[in-house]
């Protein structure tokens, strides 16, 4: 979700490994045998939902692009037990590059994260021509293409297996907000959000490793750190490696933060806090700084804040810069930020904040 | 200029919290209702509506603090986008 791409690049001539984050389907003689308006009795093809189930369980999202009655198709699915599989499925007479390009935004993926499999030579050239982008399966050569790196995710953390039902919650919530008549502060406040702190423990690294490298916009330094990096920081009596999760009533959101604090005097130094952009709209950055620099000030410190303007983090930089941040040395594009700790905001009237 | 660009701004603030009533010198910040979301919608507001880029360098709470703040930034920043570009 982080990592949007330009909507027009060019395609990737090295496989790059875990690249496909969402696989959009065909349906007639792609998941299953035969024309569903014409042949009225279609039989949905075993090895194509084993592969279905498989990338899903790695966190690969699906969705459907097909030329086909909506409620027929949808009733199908239903039958089968698949629907819920698929995110923003596109059954309409359109074509599929547009639906591609719709499922595409909806996700907030770039076009060069998705793969789409079809039977018919027309429908992929049609795409390739639109969206050079897209990677295109021939679904005869299904099982194959689904072996390539590009199919195999970098990470696999307990969230992969959660993922599409993070988004589906996150469809259902969007559609609350678009119906929602009041301001988005008001609808913040029927959210009932949740917001945990907590010192990260060894089986969070691996998503912690992913947010580091997953993160653009609200990131302070754009810095990765490994897995045995993150491990060693966080053992270390010296540093704190704080994580974050959010919950609401419509689901989780997983960890979406991570703060990295190397404790000293006179100044606590924060080495790097990012949030991930699922909870952009949430307005929750703030509440993780405020807990950093109420832990320092609770010792008497005051906080140092690094970052190195990316280009895309510039929100970050705001969030500090409210929090009361000022910049005390810049070397070109790396910056120190301090803060005297004179005024800690107190969480806002929405959230529920717990310290674990 | 100046009650121009100080009501354009308070018509923003109150258009997101139509139940507050903010007086020009009142301290936004100690309202509360600051998070770093309507944090960066008012910083993206001010540049888009009086056409100007905040650097990194200004942006400072204090500039935010108030109303009056906000004027006084945009007056400064605009006069110096026209003194390079003229």
């Amino acid at each position: 979700m982080s990592s949007a791409q330009p909507i027009q690049s060019t395609p990737a001539t090295k496989p790059q490994q875990g690249r496909i984050k969402c696989v959009v389907w065909d349906l007639d003689n792609t998941l299953w045998d035969g024309v569903l308006l014409e042949d009225g009795r279609v039989t949905v093809r075993p090895e194509v939902v084993e592969e279905i189930r498989r990338l899903d369980s790695l966190g690969i999202l699906h969705s459907i692009a097909s030329r086909n009655d909506h409620e027929a198709a949808l009733q199908k699915l239903k039958e089968e037990n698949l629907a819920d599989y698929f995110l923003y499925p596109q059954i309409n007479w359109n074509p599929k590059s547009g639906s591609v390009e719709h499922i595409a935004k909806a996700i907030n993926i770039g076009l060069d994260a998705i793969a789409f499999v079809d039977d018919q030579p027309f429908e992929r050239a049609e795409v390739e021509h639109q969206l050079p982008a897209v990677l295109t399966v021939d679904v005869a050569h299904l099982a194959e293409a689904l072996r390539t790196p590009e199919f195999q995710p970098k990470f696999i953390t307990d969230e992969s297996k959660l993922r599409r039902e993070m988004y589906r919650s996150a469809v259902v919530r969007d559609e609350a907000e678009q119906d929602y008549a009041g301001t988005s502060e008001e609808f913040l406040a029927t959210l009932g959000m949740e917001f945990t702190i907590s010192e990260a423990q060894v089986e969070d690294l691996q998503r912690a490793e992913e947010l580091t490298v997953r993160t653009n916009q609200l990131n302070s330094t754009g810095r990765t750190y490994s897995y045995e990096e993150l491990d060693t920081l966080r053992q270390d009596p010296n540093h704190l490696l704080l994580v974050a999760d959010l919950t609401d009533r419509y689901g989780e959101y997983g960890k979406i933060g991570l703060a990295l604090v190397e404790r000293g005097s006179p100044a606590w130094q924060l080495r790097m806090m990012l949030m991930s952009c699922r909870v952009m709209a949430r307005g929750v950055g703030t509440v993780l700084l405020n807990h950093v620099m109420a832990l320092a000030k609770a010792e008497s410190s005051e906080l140092r804040a690094e970052f190195v303007e990316t280009g895309r983090n510039r929100v970050m930089y705001v969030t500090y810069a409210f929090a009361g941040f000022e910049e005390v040395e810049r070397d070109g594009d790396r910056v120190i930020l301090r803060s005297d700790l004179g005024r800690i905001q107190p969480p806002p009237d929405y959230l529920t904040v717990t310290v674990r | 200029m100046s009650e121009d660009v100080r009501a354009t701004i308070r018509d923003f603030i109150t258009g997101n919290f139509p139940d507050l009533a903010l007086k020009d010198d009142e301290d936004i910040f100690e309202l509360g209702f600051v998070n770093s979301l309507f944090a960066m919608q008012l910083v993206m507001f001010i540049e888009k509506t009086f056409s100007l880029r905040v650097p990194n360098q200004e942006l400072r709470l204090d500039s935010f603090r108030t109303i009056d703040s906000m004027a006084k930034l945009v007056e400064r920043l605009s006069s110096d986008a026209q003194i390079s570009t003229g």
